[in-house]
């Protein structure tokens, strides 16, 4: 998408990814429009694995422009219940739809109170300005 | 330090283009994206400033007799409107810069630097033109650089600018926008076209005339791809001082029975069998290997990645590693270490893109 979006519904991390949760257990990530605009066109995703545990504010996989590999921030702690395996031959849909089929990984929370502590989009956007 | 701008930086923004600092220069390093810029250089024309590359006036008397001790390439064998591509060589044969010289008259040359190294290359080669007939002087400041590349940068500018251009590895003195400038047949991207040597005040005109004839404004992020997907090293990456041109493959622009600066280690270095080699490889599965990247054979570190990316034509990883000599043969089984990952690849032969004939 061209234009910077910011949905009301996720929750925000100022390394620029986002979660939306599902339930009470569970939440799925990706990295936000100002952060895939920022790394260009994406070319190559490495996921964790499925069981891998992931902390909150650390690197849990990578994305790859032509130019330049980011760390992708877990906005949340929990274990990979799921990988988006469709962005290893479409990954460009992290910059087409970032919060669509853009989507990195699902994830078990294992401190889902730690959500509080995350940005609403107002918040985000207030960040960025 | 600030950063200097080229007369084109406010295109650029207009354009919304990502500048960056790039030797000491703000320059675009790319404006939609890399892959659409690298594909219509591919399959049209683009166009890249490149101002912030140096110039070196070289005249007089002495001028041939002083290129051929300071550049690596034959320069005797360069006509009047003929280019040469030339190292520039310490006592030791490393390279300190890789340069084209154009022979813009009788005793008249013009040699186009990389950025970051112009000013030590100025101080290198006054200090070499000592006891020679020659002038050697800064022109940096005269000229805006544009490079029109792609099947069909030629006629687009020959239509635009109307002016004769000259054949691939010539230059022409000509006038563009009522101002003395040069066209050269050479470039940095494996395709066609042509790089204009312009008065700084009529490159905005230029450049505005060239955008709307279609050609695409393409940044350093797509010179960068389609200059290894061609296998042309870079200054910085695979050349540096602490290799000689025979190692780097340039042995071919190097005539030692010249007597050029470092002419003899690089004789010696031809003789070698033991000296690594700069070679390109591809990457075979998933992974993009980067700049400084470990080259394994095993559990053994066998070179180093100078260059790294992800090839929009190829659509895999590829790049470029200084290798022992008896893994540097095409089709040798490699891994790179991308960040703890190992990633199989395979030594492969230059160039490796090649358009479909």
């Amino acid at each position: 998408m061209a234009e910077a979006t910011y949905p009301d519904d996720l929750l925000y991390h100022d390394q620029h990814d986002w979660a939306r949760l599902e339930g009470d257990e569970h939440a799925v990530f990706g990295i936000t429009w100002y952060a895939q605009d920022s790394l260009g066109e994406v070319v190559f995703y490495d996921p964790p694995e499925i069981g891998a545990k992931i902390d909150k504010d650390s690197a849990y996989a990578e994305v790859e422009s032509v130019k330049a590999v980011s760390d992708v921030i877990a906005p949340l702690s929990g274990e990979v219940v799921e990988v988006n395996e469709a962005l290893a031959d479409a990954p460009e849909k992290v910059n087409e739809e970032p919060y669509g089929d853009g989507w990195l990984v699902k994830v078990r929370l294992s401190q889902p109170n730690e959500a509080e502590a995350l940005l609403s989009a107002a918040e985000y956007r207030k960040l960025l300005a | 330090m600030s950063l200097k701008s080229t007369p084109l930086r406010e295109k650029h923004l207009e354009l919304g283009a990502k500048l960056v600092d790039f030797a000491g220069w703000e320059m675009p390093v790319q404006y939609e994206g890399i892959r659409e810029e690298h594909s219509a250089v591919r399959t049209f024309a683009g166009m890249f400033d490149v101002s912030h590359m140096g110039e070196v006036e070289v005249e007089g008397p002495g001028a041939l007799a002083f290129l051929q001790r300071v550049l690596s390439n034959d320069v005797a064998t360069v006509e009047i409107g003929g280019a040469q591509y030339s190292c520039l060589c310490d006592e030791e044969g490393g390279v300190l810069d890789d340069l084209f010289a154009y022979r813009l008259g009788g005793d008249r040359y013009l040699l186009v630097t990389n950025a970051a190294n112009h000013e030590a290359d100025l101080a290198w080669l006054g200090r070499w033109s000592r006891g020679f007939e020659v002038a050697v002087r800064d022109v940096a400041d005269r000229y805006a650089m544009l490079a029109v590349q792609g099947p069909h940068a030629r006629r687009i500018v020959a239509a635009t600018v109307g002016v004769e251009l000259p054949p691939r590895m010539r230059v022409g003195q000509v006038r563009i926008g009522a101002r003395p400038a040069f066209a050269c047949g050479t470039g940095y991207t494996g395709e066609d076209g042509v790089e204009l040597l312009i008065a700084p005040e009529v490159a905005p005109a230029i450049w505005t005339e060239l955008l709307d004839a279609g050609v695409v404004p393409s940044g350093l992020g797509a010179r960068d791809t389609l200059r290894l997907e061609v296998c042309f090293p870079l200054h910085g990456n695979e050349l540096t001082p602490e290799r000689n041109p025979i190692e780097a493959g340039l042995g071919w622009c190097c005539k030692e029975e010249s007597g050029f600066v470092g002419a003899e280690t690089v004789a010696r270095a031809r003789s070698e069998e033991s000296a690594d080699r700069l070679v390109p490889f591809r990457i075979e599965g998933p992974g993009i290997p980067r700049q400084g990247n470990p080259a394994m054979a095993g559990a053994e570190q066998v070179g180093v990645v100078t260059s790294g990316s992800f090839s929009p034509s190829l659509e895999v990883g590829i790049g470029m590693a200084y290798l022992r000599p008896d893994l540097a043969e095409p089709g040798t089984e490699i891994e790179i270490d991308v960040r703890g990952k190992r990633r199989a690849g395979r030594v492969a032969s230059k160039p490796l893109y090649e358009k479909e004939r």
